[in-house]
């Protein structure tokens, strides 16, 4: 009998320090087919992904393609197989054509001059012949980021790979360009070329994919034919409990407002547009507000703005009944804001500092901490810091003094969220608080946030998965929904109401 | 035991430097075997010996107190360097703010007459003023510190020769010497001349400069100042994110910098010892040696005293090479040779570190394997 898969990865176990990133994982790839791998943030789909491009070696499992066990230990190993990928963040040369870039590395030659008549003819025919209309001769930084995913596809069908393996890639294009490039792996596997979809987005999978295999921290859930299930059985895999995606609207009593957003503005770093466009919101006092999104949809310039990292293009901040659009950091610090970033090792902490300095970084200055000298109290910040380590459970090699770099995620963690809390602020945005942290601490700093938004408190959280709304009961969700790639557009009617609209967006209407 | 030793930070810092020291002195007496071979052990020795070449403790000390002399800028140069790396910064700007150092306070001594005080007070305010050039342009118009370092110090060697040469002897590039023109300007010896066999050279610059290295590590490891600062240069995201002022917390840095490599230079042409050229060519080598001698300190600054005495030393024992054997270049190729190797120090600690661990994960693995057998054995019976 004919060997039917192209790829098959076996008992597949990549763990890191710390954590088992893939747990026994099996996937088959048949021939022809187009077949998703599913997972939450964090499941370990781009793990198995780096391990079949040999990016990372598995301790455990084997790989086989055709039937044949084969090794594959760096990207040229992959390459020589026939297995391509296209990266979430592309690796293109701005400053060089698309030709240029299609035949980077195999470049035809003779005597050491380049061939490129050739090569330009091979490309127009391959993109003629899967429907991509591209043009060889444009330079990548004019290009839309649809047709540079297209370069990284005609890079793969240039150098005739077999297993195409595409990671994410709908995250960065508008509505318009995912249904072109549904198309276009439609087209490609009916020419024989194997797919593998990284997605976390049911609806496309659903549109697209033959097969599908769930992964959930890490352990395989299963495979199924994906005409056969329903996103809601989907989903529930992917979480790993039934998700009722039809939550009944809670009684909230919102008080005063304490912080009110008026079209508010960012300029994104990563490209030309503005990532954040004219969002406005408020946000009232015993309130928890959630903004979901994928990735890259804004969150983070979202924060920046609110909290001052970056400047606005326009808007108006209003926290506390005070105009801090134009205030520094620290004023809007002092005045009751309080913010968990995301990046902690970027942002959170100073990891050459022992961990109690750590813990008055945003309070060195009061009394308590510096005399009027301007000498540092250092047993006052040694104290602080043993009674919040005491308090949140940090737990570190040496106590309080314990250089931050030294201590696990998780602990780090809990000290950025332990220093954050205690400043007892009016408005805490916090950004995947729960970050890196194992069930008991989460439950502690989920039951610190709805305390203290019992105690009147606001709340912004940025949840790390989908999952985390529903641990919170009784909280207002104001769901951002991602009409294209680059915006945040609220959806006010939705407000006070625990409606989540993602993973299925249009099915959920 | 060993092991806590080993891994202890301080002892690493001084195992290194030593170390560096040695390679440097060994690499040194390798040159000078290929140079010529019969003279090479003696003329390392010469370098070492420095002061003791003379055997009367009368010249000695006298010779000592040169080196001293030399030493105070040194000093300070170090600190400078110290002080701007503590904050993230390479200031390699050092070296202009020195020049202009030397350029303020030999002007306010022979073109205005004012006394010592005075002038070592302009030398430094001018050298923050031109170090706030580099902080400006690095946090406004985010101009790397040391490419606009490297230009500033063009700009101040020959704004410095050009501002001198009113203030030169009309027969030679030399400006006046102090002692006869401006007697007032020369720092007082507060009686240490005593102690170096009347070498009237040493003066108060030397103490003072101790005195400072203590206060920069007081500021930076005990003030709410240096807190600021160390932030910022571990982490400039986490200093924003927690509403420190960075960019003005650069400026000031670069600032303090400056004023401390600028009061350097007036430790050293306020005593006398030397006189400007207003034909240099170059801005003078201490601002450089300042960046050896801050690594070579392991970063401390009471290291630092240390380090800047060692330099010194060793460029000071070039001078009692054989120049029979040797050319009269040979003293400073050795002690360049050595002061090279000093910057090694991170180098070695790194080496170190991952030495221990390498040795510790074996023993890990080995005690791995024992404990398995050990339980197989176990199973078995």
């Amino acid at each position: 009998m004919e060997n039917q898969y192209a790829i098959e990865m076996l008992h597949i176990t990549k763990k890191f320090p710390g954590i088992i990133a893939n747990d026994d994982v099996t996937i088959q790839l048949k021939k022809g087919e187009i077949h998703a791998l599913l997972g939450e943030n964090g499941a370990g789909k781009s793990t198995l992904m780096s391990v079949l491009f040999g990016l990372y070696q598995a301790e455990e499992g084997i790989i086989k393609k055709d039937g044949k066990e084969v090794q594959i230990k760096n990207p040229n190993d992959a390459n020589a197989l026939g297995i391509g990928m296209v990266h979430q963040h592309f690796k293109l040369v701005e400053c060089f054509t698309v030709l240029d870039n299609i035949i980077m590395g195999v470049e035809p030659n003779k005597f050491g001059f380049l061939q490129k008549k050739e090569a330009r003819e091979k490309v127009v025919a391959l993109s003629e012949k899967y429907g991509l209309h591209i043009d060889p001769d444009a330079y990548i930084e004019d290009i839309t980021v649809g047709m540079q995913q297209r370069t990284e596809i005609l890079k793969m069908l240039y150098r005739e790979n077999e297993i195409l393996i595409f990671d994410e890639p709908t995250a960065v294009l508008t509505p318009q360009e995912i249904e072109e490039l549904m198309q276009i792996m439609k087209n490609l596997a009916a020419e024989g070329k194997s797919i593998l979809f990284i997605s976390h987005k049911l609806n496309e999978i659903k549109a697209v994919a033959d097969r599908c295999s769930v992964l959930r921290k890490g352990k395989y859930v299963g495979t199924v034919d994906t005409k056969d299930a329903t996103i809601e059985e989907l989903s529930a895999m992917m979480v790993g409990h039934n998700v009722n995606l039809h939550v009944q609207k809670e009684e909230s009593t919102p008080g005063d407002v304490v912080l009110d957003i008026e079209n508010m503005t960012v300029a994104s770093k990563m490209h030309k547009n503005n990532a954040v466009k004219n969002v406005s919101l408020k946000v009232h006092r015993g309130e928890v507000v959630c903004i979901a999104g994928i990735d890259g949809n804004g969150q983070t310039e979202f924060v920046y703005g609110l909290t001052g990292l970056e400047p606005l293009v326009s808007g108006k901040i209003t926290l506390c009944g005070e105009d801090i659009t134009k205030a520094s950091i620290r004023q809007r610090l002092l005045s009751g804001m309080s913010h968990i970033p995301e990046d902690r090792h970027k942002h959170g902490l100073v990891l050459d500092y022992p961990l109690d300095y750590n813990c008055v970084l945003q309070r060195y200055f009061e009394p308590e901490f510096t005399n009027k000298f301007g000498f540092l109290r250092k047993d006052n910040i040694r104290k602080y810091a043993e009674k919040l380590i005491e308090q949140y459970d940090v737990r570190s090699g040496q106590g309080s003094v314990t250089i931050a770099r030294s201590m696990s995620g998780g602990n780090q963690q809990k000290a950025i969220v332990a220093r954050e809390i205690d400043k007892n602020p009016e408005l805490l945005i916090a950004v995947q608080p729960t970050r890196g942290l194992d069930v008991g601490a989460i439950e502690y700093i989920h039951k610190q946030i709805v305390a203290q938004r019992d105690a009147g408190k606001a709340y912004f959280l940025f949840p790390l998965n989908l999952k985390k709304l529903w641990t919170f009961p009784t909280v207002s969700s104001l769901c951002m929904k991602a009409k294209s790639s680059v915006n945040l557009t609220p959806k006010p009617q939705l407000k006070t109401s625990l409606v989540f609209i993602w993973p299925a967006q249009r099915e959920m209407r | 035991m060993m092991k806590k030793i080993l891994k202890n930070e301080a002892f690493q810092s001084l195992f290194a430097s030593l170390l560096c020291i040695i390679l440097g002195v060994a690499v040194g007496y390798v040159v000078l075997l290929f140079i010529n071979p019969t003279g090479a052990g003696e003329a390392i020795m010469e370098v070492l010996k420095n002061f003791m070449h003379y055997s009367k403790t009368n010249l000695q000390l006298k010779n000592l107190g040169g080196t001293l002399v030399k030493t105070a800028p040194l000093i300070m140069c170090s600190l400078s360097i110290l002080f701007a790396y503590k904050v993230g910064l390479f200031n390699i700007g050092a070296a202009g703010q020195y020049c202009v150092g030397i350029c303020a306070s030999l002007y306010c001594a022979l073109s205005l007459g004012m006394g010592w005080v005075p002038c070592m007070i302009i030398a430094t305010v001018c050298g923050a003023l031109y170090g706030a050039i580099v902080g400006l342009l690095k946090s406004y118009c985010n101009v790397n510190e040391v490419i606009s370092g490297i230009m500033l110090n063009w700009i101040a060697l020959y704004s410095t020769n050009m501002i001198l040469t009113p203030v030169k002897e009309i027969t030679s590039p030399y400006t006046f010497h102090l002692a006869s023109d401006a007697p007032k300007a020369i720092l007082p010896t507060m009686g240490l001349d005593k102690l170096f066999a009347g070498n009237e050279k040493v003066t108060i610059a030397l103490p003072l400069s101790i005195l400072i290295a203590v206060l920069v590590l007081i500021v930076l490891e005990k003030t709410k100042f240096g807190y600021e600062l160390k932030a910022t240069g571990f982490n400039k995201n986490a200093a924003k994110y927690c509403g420190m002022a960075e960019k003005r917390n650069i400026i000031v840095t670069l600032m303090i910098s400056g004023g401390i490599a600028a009061l350097g230079a007036s430790f050293l042409y306020l005593t006398d010892f030397e006189q400007w050229s207003c034909t240099s060519s170059a801005v003078p080598a201490m601002g450089f040696n300042g960046i050896a001698a801050a690594f070579l300190g392991g970063l401390n600054p009471i290291g630092t005293i240390f380090s800047s005495y060692f330099i010194q030393h060793i460029t000071n024992g070039g001078a009692f090479v054989d120049k029979t054997m040797y050319c009269s270049q040979i003293s400073d190729l050795i002690s360049a040779i050595i002061i090279y190797l000093c910057g090694f120090v991170f180098f070695i600690k790194y080496a170190m570190n991952y030495l221990i661990d390498k040795n510790e994960e074996k023993q890990a693995l080995k005690a791995k394997a024992l404990a398995e057998a050990n339980t197989q054995e176990g199973g078995d019976k």
